[in-house]
């Protein structure tokens, strides 16, 4: 063990976690714009009331993607210092436009929309929220654009031992992040659709209240189409793997050598035959690189070395992505159905729902840890390897030290996360008030 | 090029300081001023709506820095490894401790959160730039404390611009307290950064001269003014410290070396003209919907 595997470790671990925060923010912002859009327009009360419950644990949950993201930005100069300086000038630009664009607009806006229920016009107040909304999706695309240019670098040349960019159009536009944004971004509306959807099914097995059923229903289309929008952007980066990135996809399947009309492995020992070359080149036949092979080329190029990825690590999380992702995108199908036609959600189901709720988040830390962990052992693939990133000058014990403060502070605001989500769908939503004035004046002690 | 993003960097550093300073301190100080929960709520709600907009700022500066100057950002970052995981676990409990101080049956845990997490990264900054600048402990140490107690006093001038009744006349007597210890302790350590750069001389000066001001104007309850004053003493501060990086922003390191190539510079600047006026705009606004006096909740 030294610095390099801690500095890993705490890298895996403080993103998987800001993770877990990230998508509710993305998918239930846009969902509490929507209810507050809806209220606006028709001026149903119980919209309003959707829009404070969820507002409220949109704001429990939001607190944490942001501190963590803090962590996040960092990191890269903190741990990964040679990374940094090596990558600075293409991949600080998509950070830096990250902040402008999209940071401030989120929270400034969140903080008007907060605290200005009373004090903004009911128009600009909803606006507040979906710029707030906006800026949350707007980040993502950003940081997606510098994840991206990781695994498929593009728009640089290498100066002087530094990465130059010459091109920030194609930094942006890296086929690689047009992939990948609608597969997190659709991603993250599947995690904030199954929250809604638990949520509301714990209310509709307790009360009649036809509300919850409308917010099951919204929760259920927006998993659907999200989940339409992954599986069709996962594809799409399934076939750039093939050309951009042949050993993540080698080690996802297991493939050790190079296979014309390769079969794809649903799990150890049972195999569709041809489908792999299918799903990778639109081609029954087309030939896929096996990590052997891979292996064996890329010596050639890069000198000895190991360039394969923990197998095992790669091959299985991919099946718990395609597992957990798919099973929450066909329940949320089935609950469509069973619900057409304003036909009551049957009882069984909604306990489902209930306890499906973990699943897209699974999927999510799953998809991150294929996407990431298959990238190795690169940083910048075939430019900078993960070993030769990380900080000299930073020691075993610093890393050690920040790790277990890190870990120890993450794991008791989860909870802490947790025991406040769960207390606050418990009390549900406030009863509709007797009359506008005092509840509007109660409006900022409750909100703060 | 390189100059001009020198100047953006010092720019957000700055307006971080100036605006996050008010929040250090009014995070500090709540439990203190606030005599119950209900006036420790009114002290809260001062920066309730903006303190997540101010953090933004740090943020943009050191996206700003990875971008424009890479060899800085992972130097400095790297190079005070433990103080910087300590203004984050601040940073950290401080957010978290805002957000759910209003939604938790008892807000005990939340408020120590926002006390530590707003006294940590108001000394720390302090003491990593006095570091950085003067190498030592005993700088650091002394950077640390003045900014941690000019941050006390800025934030008790704004909680006394900010709100009425009781809070806003214990947060003038916070003030005066501690503009008492600010006052000296400002003029050993601009004097200091003064002695070991030249080009520090007229913006340490003018600090001194603004906080004295500022004590003055909170004596005569002249809130408003004393904000700009306190505003100007961190802005001035600050400035001190940036023209003193300028010409080495790390000790070995040159702002030429750690620059980005001309391309990136170019680009980030159209960037920057197009999207910082409408930031700067909305940012004002929010200021502008929450300039009244916060009240006790009722």
């Amino acid at each position: 063990m030294d610095a390099l595997d801690l500095a890993r470790w705490q890298f895996g671990v403080t993103t998987v976690y800001h993770f877990l925060f990230v998508p509710l923010t993305i998918g239930l912002g846009v969902f509490v714009a929507g209810s507050q859009t809806a209220w606006h327009r028709t001026g149903k009360e119980h919209y309003l009331r959707l829009t404070k419950f969820f507002g409220k644990l949109f704001l429990i949950n939001f607190a944490m993607g942001v501190v963590t993201g803090i962590v996040q930005e960092f990191q890269f100069g903190m741990n990964w210092s040679e990374y940094s300086t090596f990558v600075g000038d293409v991949f600080g630009a998509p950070l830096a436009m990250e902040a402008l664009l999209a940071f401030f607009m989120e929270s400034t806006f969140l903080g008007l929309w907060i605290f200005g229920w009373e004090r903004l016009p009911k128009r600009v107040h909803l606006a507040c929220i979906w710029a707030a909304a906006i800026g949350s999706n707007l980040s993502a695309y950003f940081i997606l654009a510098a994840n991206a240019w990781m695994k498929h670098p593009v728009g640089y040349e290498v100066v002087d031992g530094r990465a130059r960019m010459t091109d920030l159009w194609a930094v942006l536009t890296n086929s690689t992040a047009l992939a990948q944004v609608p597969h997190v971004i659709g991603a993250a509306f599947i995690v904030a659709g199954g929250f809604v959807l638990a949520v509301s099914c714990w209310w509709l097995l307790r009360t009649r209240d036809g509300m919850w059923r409308g917010a099951a229903r919204a929760a259920l289309v927006m998993t659907a189409v999200a989940g339409l929008v992954v599986a069709g952007s996962g594809d799409l980066s399934g076939k750039l793997a093939y050309e951009q990135q042949p050993m993540k996809l080698a080690s996802a399947e297991g493939l050790e050598r190079d296979t014309a009309g390769a079969g794809f492995t649903l799990v150890p020992g049972i195999e569709i035959p041809k489908v792999l070359s299918f799903l990778s080149a639109g081609d029954f036949d087309a030939t896929v690189q096996g990590t052997e092979d891979v292996q064996r080329r890329l010596e050639e190029k890069f000198g000895p070395g190991d360039y394969r990825p923990d197998q095992s690590v790669v091959f299985w999380s991919y099946r718990v992505m395609l597992a957990f992702g798919l099973s929450t995108v066909g329940l949320s199908v089935l609950g469509l159905w069973l619900t057409r036609r304003r036909r009551p959600m049957p009882r069984l189901l909604a306990r489902l729902f209930v306890l499906a709720l973990p699943l897209p988040l699974l999927a999510v830390i799953a998809g991150w840890l294929f996407s990431e962990i298959g990238r190795q052992p690169w940083t910048v693939a075939g430019e900078l390897l993960t070993a030769a990133s990380v900080s000299p000058g930073v020691s075993l014990t610093e890393v050690a030290l920040s790790l277990t403060l890190f870990t120890l502070l993450y794991g008791g605001l989860a909870v802490a996360e947790a025991v406040l989500l769960v207390r606050h769908v418990r009390r549900g939503p406030e009863e509709p008030a007797p009359a506008e004035v005092p509840a509007e004046r109660l409006e900022p002690s409750l909100m703060y | 090029m390189i100059d001009l993003w020198f100047l953006v960097i010092a720019f957000l550093w700055t307006g971080y300081f100036v605006l996050e300073g008010f929040d250090f301190g009014v995070g500090m100080l709540a439990p203190f001023v606030g005599g119950d929960d209900d006036e420790q709520r009114q002290s809260l709600q001062t920066i309730g709506p903006v303190w997540d907009g101010n953090e933004v700022w740090l943020i943009t500066a050191v996206g700003a820095m990875f971008a424009a100057f890479p060899a800085w950002y992972s130097g400095l970052l790297s190079s005070f490894y433990l103080p910087v995981v300590l203004v984050l676990a601040g940073l950290i409990v401080r957010g978290v401790g805002l957000e759910w101080r209003g939604k938790v049956a008892n807000p005990a845990w939340c408020d120590l959160g926002i006390v530590v997490g707003s006294a940590l990264p108001a000394f720390l900054w302090g003491a990593i730039f006095a570091d950085l600048l003067l190498d030592g402990a005993l700088p650091a140490l002394l950077g640390g404390a003045f900014t941690l107690v000019l941050s006390l006093l800025h934030g008790a001038v704004f909680l006394a611009l900010r709100t009425e009744g009781r809070v806003r006349r214990r947060a003038r007597v916070a003030a005066l307290a501690t503009g008492a210890v600010a006052l000296p302790l400002a003029v050993v350590a601009l004097s200091t950064l003064a002695s070991v750069s030249g080009a520090a001389t007229v913006p340490a000066l003018a600090a001194m001269a603004a906080l004295a001001a500022a004590a003055a104007l909170i004596w005569r309850r002249r809130e408003g003014w004393a904000f700009t004053a306190t505003a100007a003493g961190i802005a001035l501060t600050s400035a001190a410290v940036f023209l003193r990086l300028k010409q080495a922003p790390l000790p070995g390191l040159t702002l030429a070396e750690a620059a980005s190539a001309p391309y990136t510079l170019t680009m980030l600047t159209w960037i920057g003209l197009i999207t910082l006026p409408f930031v700067l705009a909305y940012q004002a606004w929010t200021y502008w919907v929450f300039r009244k006096r916060v009240a006790l909740p009722r």
